[in-house]
């Protein structure tokens, strides 16, 4: 059952970026440029989903334990340190440059492979899996070398 | 222009999403790391991952089934802009320690300080690069 549980996330998740059309990048890139058109879009899309999460894990998180695992594995690191930032500054980069995400980014994979979007989305998607090897690879030379 | 109870509703859903992996697998719904520990080194809990993103990838085929074509998704950036937009997109995610769904959808409402500054550096950055490309080079490039 814990199987299907993780699939039916997946397709939730995503039919939700479908729904919102946050899998369109020149949706996310209409919130994105404040200075134009602006689509606020985006914004109401990160609050039904901020909201919904915070009702629902104030509730899952008073149980003792998830129901197909031995526990809840939240991040417990709270400092905010040089990696972090530079990171979150280069995904922002990124993201502006081309309005995809990772998730939009695996759901528009699906829709090119069925037709419904450019092919450049496969490209796109075949950089950033280059990029998160390339990163892991140094993140965990960093880490062993401290 | 955005339909704005559209945008709510599937905000909502990928909220659920996220409550739901928490509730089941007592995980974090952050794609960034759930697709980039699928690539080797493989993380040992690889098959919730790999169903996830299966899950992910069936969306789209289910919503054809009901109904018909997705929303148009337009890319307006060339190739090569594309290509290091992923590349930053990979990289950034790994040494920032998740994208807009682990810092945004579920950092956030945690009231995670690296969540909040994560999310409020990406978005900064984002925006200021979109200016630059819009309205300083103009689509020049």
């Amino acid at each position: 059952m814990r199987h299907v549980w993780a699939l039916i996330c997946g397709l939730l998740f995503s039919t939700g970026l479908i729904v919102s059309d946050m899998v369109n990048p020149a949706s996310v890139l209409g919130f994105l440029d404040v200075a134009g058109d602006w689509d606020p879009g985006l914004g109401f899309v990160m609050g039904g989903a901020v909201l919904v999460t915070f009702v629902g894990y104030r509730y899952v998180l008073k149980r003792t334990s998830p129901f197909y695992a031995a526990d809840f594995q939240i991040p417990v690191n709270q400092m905010v340190d040089v990696r972090l930032v530079a990171g979150a500054a280069t995904f922002g980069v990124g993201w502006g440059l081309v309005g995809l995400c990772p998730g939009p980014a695996v759901t528009a994979v699906a829709a090119a492979l069925l037709g419904q979007a450019p092919t450049q989305v496969l490209a796109f998607f075949i950089a950033m899996l280059l990029g998160f090897y390339t990163a892991r690879l140094i993140k965990a030379r960093q880490l062993a070398a401290v | 222009m955005h339909d704005l109870l559209a945008a709510f509703a599937g905000g909502a859903m990928i909220g659920l999403a996220a409550v739901i992996l928490m509730a089941t697998h007592g995980r974090i719904m952050g794609v960034s790391g759930i697709v980039s520990q699928l690539l080797p080194p493989v993380a040992p809990d690889w098959l919730y991952r790999a169903l996830f993103v299966a899950g992910v990838l069936l969306a789209p085929v289910v919503w054809m089934l009901l109904a018909d074509r997705l929303p148009t998704i337009q890319l307006e950036a060339t190739l090569p802009l594309i290509l290091v937009g992923g590349f930053l997109v990979g990289v950034g995610t790994v040494f920032g320690s998740g994208c807009t769904s682990g810092h945004g959808v579920c950092g956030l409402p945690r009231f995670s300080p690296r969540s909040i500054v994560a999310t409020c550096v990406f978005m900064v950055f984002a925006g200021a690069t979109v200016y630059v490309l819009r309205h300083v080079v103009g689509g020049g490039i």
